[in-house]
């Protein structure tokens, strides 16, 4: 019998893959068709979404990608029914495929079931060797010994600060007091990164079973999940997969027989970006506003409710399982001298082939881009990629051969974060995208330090005025003063880094705040105020189209005659150009 | 404050509300603020005053404080909301893939900013770091749905659709 296969993470199912479901669904039911239709998450080919994998009598898989409720019903008639596999719109199979060197340069730890097994169930997880690490650890480990193979494995938290795990943990080990917690930070609050909401919606017990291990190293007994609140689909499946954990005995009182109790309670988060911060995290947690607070101690002295606390990401926690079971020098094997293993990149932006990547730490950002991700949208140039989201920075696509690991991305001015890589091209103005990530910091600053509260609102304020061509001579010299003293004036991570997008635009494109500056000009034709908007009159067939179209009534013209734009009255919403069929509106 | 007794009785008629459920769980285990909050909020809509003097005998932390709590967090609303509540990302890849655009379209069609309600009462619009489908972008969330690729278009569509459907009673 055949097995269907449709990937319902929330970017399949935005894409339409809940209608596709349905459909293959329904043609089961009207044609009484034999074969078994399952869910699974998300296999990284977002770009290809919805995707439908059909597996054969010989075990054979073929993936379907870009699968509407049609094309849905002739994949059933033809190759389910019929044997007769629809090559066209094959993205993965037994054959060739120009995708298939989006998964060719990348090892997969992390996202080893996402997309294959159904996150629903916990008898997939366990037929794939789920839970079998933790069983592992229970008979033959003491908890130093688990710290030790962590280490070993030279794991760094994931979530952006880099900070060795298995140190992290015998920190919270060796701490003294009669309760320990653990937390998995699910706060993915990058823009730009969602690794951590993909890897919950399609192998959430991987991260269960991690937790558990370190709960069993630490000694804690309970652990917390703080998700976020825009996650509503990873939160329902960790709910689930808990309650199915439980139902297994694998959770609670004794778990898998042996002394050691452990639960699991989700916190949903009331949307903060500060409380990704592990401090503001544990705030949240105990009821209160988000605030960081300054460290030392730190939460593995004094955490959640004043007691020693471990706190590490979705994806440090869904690696550990599989450190243990193969051992902490094939992790090691994978990556650079500073950073081991693998890390999981979200693809977005002008990128052909948005999606998520695992990939062994060291390879190149050329390699990311460009052999997995297949190169610009629309063969554009490629400008720059953004790394790290509102705490990172903008590395040049002349650097494209850096590679990447912990501490050539520091170099650059830009972190690595939680692995969010937003890919830009020659249209994005990089004056505009420093702007953007001040304006994402200012709104989300707790406001507890000074410098960050009314400092960032300066910066912001600085590039406002560039932007909308009011820029002064001594504008980048205010920046970057500021952006010093932000830096050096703040207690958490959020302060401490806010400046980062504005320091590595200046540092790698200062003639396009030049630019805007001194010609107040917008060298990528993208800040509107500065732009003006034209018709060329050798190509404008006089369609009216635009004229129709126009919001401010600012272009006349007869028809089968060139029209023109008054420049006065024009608001720059760029209705003309995109409805011209003829590319007779131009921007200047 | 809401006693005991009563909320039992309401939950034998099956009228009771998940909020009320949620005040009558709660024994006085540390934290349970916010999910209070949250559910009040998922039970109004959006958080009353009188919701908050509940909380606040039940859990015995002052309104002043509780106040600070929802007001720090951006999901909490002290106004009542719209039937339809649209998110729209303005994430960095919705930012870089013109969301901007997407805006302005909801914006022009319902007459509205961010933050606020239409006349109707029909939508209420917010705008939101980013809500993690960024490979699909631009995205906007409209209640639980996530809808992805998203052109001013599209986008017209979706509202028209959502309008249609609050016509004919759904």
């Amino acid at each position: 019998m055949k097995t269907i296969k449709v990937g319902l993470g929330t970017c399949g199912v935005s894409a339409g893959a809940q209608k596709t479901y349905e459909a293959i669904k329904n043609e089961i039911e009207l044609q009484n068709i034999q074969a078994v239709l399952k869910e699974t998450g998300c296999n990284g080919m977002c770009y290809r979404e919805p995707l439908v994998e059909v597996t054969d009598e010989q075990k054979n898989s073929f993936v379907y990608g870009e699968v509407t409720p049609e094309k849905a019903k002739t994949i059933m008639n033809s190759h389910v029914l019929a044997d007769k596999p629809v090559a066209e719109w094959l993205v993965q199979s037994t054959r060739p495929s120009e995708d298939d060197t989006f998964f060719k340069k990348q090892n997969r730890i992390v996202l080893r079931n996402c997309g294959i097994i159904d996150p629903n169930s916990i008898t997939e997880y366990v037929a794939t060797g789920g839970y079998e690490a933790i069983q592992k650890v229970l008979n033959g480990y003491t908890p130093e010994q688990v710290i030790d193979v962590i280490t070993r494995s030279g794991l760094r938290g994931r979530g952006g600060g880099g900070f060795l795990s298995g140190v992290k943990w015998k920190f919270c080990r060796d701490a003294t007091g009669d309760r320990k917690y653990i937390i998995c930070n699910a706060d993915e609050g990058d823009p730009g990164a969602f690794m951590d909401r993909s890897t919950l919606e399609s192998d959430p017990h991987s991260v269960l079973e991690g937790m558990m291990i370190c709960a069993y190293a630490i000694g804690a007994e309970e652990g917390y999940i703080y998700a976020r609140a825009e996650y509503p689909k990873a939160v329902a499946r960790l709910k689930h997969s808990i309650r199915e954990a439980l139902a297994r005995g694998f959770l609670g009182k004794n778990i898998f027989g042996s002394p050691v109790n452990f639960s699991v309670k989700i916190k949903e988060g009331a949307g903060a970006f500060v409380c990704g911060e592990e401090t503001a995290l544990i705030a949240s947690i105990e009821g209160k506003r988000g605030m960081p607070r300054f460290r030392p101690p730190f939460p593995a002295n004094k955490g959640l409710w004043g007691k020693p606390t471990n706190i590490n990401n979705v994806e440090t926690y869904a690696n550990v399982p599989w450190i243990i079971m193969n051992g902490p020098e094939a992790f090691a094997a994978f990556g650079t001298d500073n950073s081991k293993g693998t890390k999981v990149f979200a693809l977005a932006g002008k990128i052909q082939r948005g999606g998520l990547a695992e990939v062994p730490m060291g390879i190149t950002i050329n390699e990311i881009v460009f052999d997995i991700g297949g190169g610009i949208k629309e063969g554009k140039k490629f400008k720059a990629v953004q790394m790290g989201g509102p705490s990172g920075g903008c590395i040049p696509a002349s650097m494209g051969d850096l590679q990447i690991d912990y501490q050539q991305i520091n170099q650059t001015g830009a972190i690595m974060g939680s692995g969010g890589l937003v890919v830009m091209d020659e249209s994005t103005c990089m004056v505009d995208m420093a702007k953007f990530f001040l304006r994402f910091t200012q709104d989300e600053s707790c406001g507890k330090c000074t410098f960050c509260r009314i400092g960032t609102k300066r910066m912001l304020e600085v590039l406002e005025r560039i932007t909308d061509g009011n820029g002064k001579e001594g504008d980048i010299e205010l920046l970057r003063h500021l952006a010093y003293e932000i830096k050096n004036n703040t207690i958490c991570g959020l302060g401490q880094t806010a400046p980062n997008p504005v320091l590595t635009t200046l540092k790698y494109f200062p003639e396009e705040y030049e630019a805007h500056i001194r010609e107040k000009r917008c060298p990528a034709h993208s800040c509107s105020a500065l732009l003006t908007y034209s018709i060329k009159a050798d190509a404008c067939k006089g369609c009216m189209a635009c004229a129709k179209a126009c919001p401010a009534e600012a272009i006349t013209g007869e028809k089968k005659k060139a029209h023109e734009i008054n420049t006065a009255v024009c608001i720059k919403c760029g209705k003309c150009l995109e409805t011209c069929k003829f590319n007779a509106v131009i921007k200047n | 404050m809401l006693q005991k007794e009563e909320i039992r009785r309401d939950n034998i008629n099956d009228t009771f509300s998940n909020f009320k459920v949620e005040l009558w769980r709660y024994q006085g285990e540390r934290g349970a603020l916010i999910p209070l909050l949250q559910s009040a909020q998922e039970t109004y809509g959006y958080i009353p005053e009188s919701a908050i003097d509940h909380i606040s005998e039940i859990v015995g932390i002052p309104s002043a404080e509780i106040y600070g709590v929802i007001t720090f967090y951006s999901q909490f609303r002290l106004k009542p909301m719209g039937k339809n509540i649209i998110r729209i990302c303005d994430g960095t890849a919705c930012h870089v893939n013109a969301s901007t655009a997407i805006l302005k379209t909801i914006t022009d069609e319902l007459q509205i900013d961010s933050n606020e309600t239409t006349e109707d009462g029909l939508f209420t619009l917010q705008t939101v770091a980013c809500l993690g489908c960024c490979s699909l972008s631009p995205v906007i969330m409209i209640n639980d749905e996530t809808y992805g690729r998203l052109t001013p278009k599209k986008v017209q569509q979706l509202l028209d659709e959502y309008r249609n459907a609050d016509g004919n009673g759904g």
